[in-house]
């Protein structure tokens, strides 16, 4: 049985802070991840983060990663442990792991699950056709593994992943088909939208996927356009020719081992599906167990940075590890995350939280 | 296809080996994952659903939805989007669930 103060499950974005901040306090932090690297899905983003210095704005998503990294190996009361998939958490508080072919029994005294989300599909016929894939996978084919995904991409979804993976695809050589989406408007960021429009991509508002279709892999997509009731209008169908159709509909949380441990769940689709309910210091309905990130909401990769703070601070104040700077450090780390949340593109993840906190 | 040169990244790779996907000996790179290497070598139909025998390929390439199981040196439902390539692996096409039991 393997002992620790605070273990931590996932080494994306959240976990990593949440980690630093942890050990910062003097806390003993055991960080797990199933990977074999660090980082989460940090390491497949190659633009540039908005936000405030503290959260590495204008810093690649993949530089972050390294950064955070090097702030890990910086603290000896950090134990890392990758390529470890945590399989369950038990009535005494026990969890388990496979790690290298064995099964690891770990007792923490707090808990932080930072599992992050997964991608979501959309239901249309032939959805299942191999070339069908999610955009974080046709991120992580191109820019972690170098291999293009086809030669030519029809994006669904023109939130900021859909952007920014068409974007990134261009990069790489790939010409875009176009972007269907079926809100009246672009989903993104203004800035993300430019680049495409600059590029000449179509961007089809008000439309959907009636169907896709091809002899046993994608070959191309029907689509239609949607009226003011989201209700298709026949004889508006177009065929898009496309070897790829890539599927940016959002992200739901990655909740298994909470519904599991038996933390108090709630649906609300403004963050993604099923999320915990959790305070403001981020702790669950289990005391033992903390939420940062994806997980509890889905949500910007720098407000994940700034839960896992939150997380790491207060399981770590919360057995006695203490520092002076504890409530200053809390207390910015709330404004921080209350800042990154103000204006308009922060009122559905505000009115998410409200059912919840 | 492979992305040769890039704007902003460098790719890593391991060294190039020799793999067999049903029986056929193609290349990929050691360490990146098998299905990197097969969709760098063209192949995208990973297995075949069990029900209605449809072509299935990779989803989400992290590891999280299964859609890319295959059979890997006899082992059946293998998420290929996460298992590293190895030199001589043979890596074959999936029909439905996979033999569990070992056949003696």
């Amino acid at each position: 049985m393997l002992k620790t103060d605070i273990a931590i499950i996932g080494a994306g974005p959240a976990g990593l802070n949440a980690a630093i901040s942890a050990a910062s306090m003097g806390a003993g932090v055991l960080l797990l991840d199933r990977d074999e690297f660090v980082g989460g899905q940090l390491i497949k983003q190659t633009h540039k983060f908005f936000g405030s210095r503290e959260q590495h704005a204008s810093t690649r998503g993949i530089d972050i990663a390294g950064l955070l990294h090097e702030k890990v190996k910086e603290y000896k009361n950090i134990e890392l442990r990758l390529g470890a998939t945590v399989l369950g958490y038990y009535p005494d508080g026990v969890i388990t792991a496979e790690y290298q072919g064995r099964l690891l029994k770990i007792k923490a005294q707090r808990y932080i699950v930072a599992t992050g989300a997964a991608e979501k599909s959309l239901p249309f016929p032939n959805n299942d056709l191999p070339g069908i894939y999610g955009a974080g996978a046709v991120q992580t084919l191109t820019n972690v593994y170098g291999v293009l995904p086809g030669q030519r991409v029809l994006m669904v979804g023109s939130g900021n992943i859909g952007l920014i993976v068409s974007y990134q695809l261009m990069q790489a050589g790939v010409e875009v088909a176009g972007i269907v989406e079926a809100a009246p408007n672009i989903g993104g960021y203004l800035v993300h939208a430019a680049k495409i429009r600059r590029a000449g991509v179509p961007v089809f508002t008000s439309h959907t996927i009636k169907e896709a279709y091809g002899d046993s892999v994608v070959q191309g997509a029907v689509i239609w356009q949607l009226d003011e009731k989201w209700q298709p209008v026949p004889g508006t169908e177009k065929d898009i020719k496309a070897d790829v159709i890539c599927v940016a509909v959002g992200l739901t949380p990655l909740t298994e081992l909470l519904w599991q441990a038996g933390c108090k769940m709630k649906f609300v689709s403004q963050l993604g599906g099923h999320v915990p309910v959790r305070d403001e210091n981020m702790m669950t309905t289990m005391p033992d167990i903390y939420v940062a990130g994806d997980v509890s909401g889905v949500e910007e990769a720098s407000a994940a940075m700034v839960e896992g703070k939150i997380a790491g601070l207060c399981a770590a104040a919360s057995i006695g590890c203490s520092t002076g700077e504890f409530d200053e450090l809390r207390s910015r780390a709330l404004s921080q995350l209350a800042e990154l949340r103000s204006g308009p593109a922060g009122e559905k993840i505000r009115s998410g939280l409200k059912l919840l906190v | 296809m492979r992305i040769e040169e890039h704007p902003v990244l460098t790719f890593q790779r391991g060294e190039k080996v020799k793999f067999y996907f049903d029986g056929k000996e193609i290349e990929g790179y050691e360490g990146e994952p098998i299905a990197a290497a097969l969709h760098a070598a063209g192949v995208r139909i990973l297995r075949h659903s069990h029900k209605k025998n449809r072509p299935r390929g990779f989803y989400c390439a992290i590891g999280n939805c299964s859609s890319c199981l295959m059979v890997v040196d006899g082992t059946p439902n293998v998420r290929v989007c996460v298992e590293k390539l190895k030199a001589g692996m043979r890596v074959e096409t999936q029909q439905g669930r996979g033999e569990l039991i070992a056949k003696d």
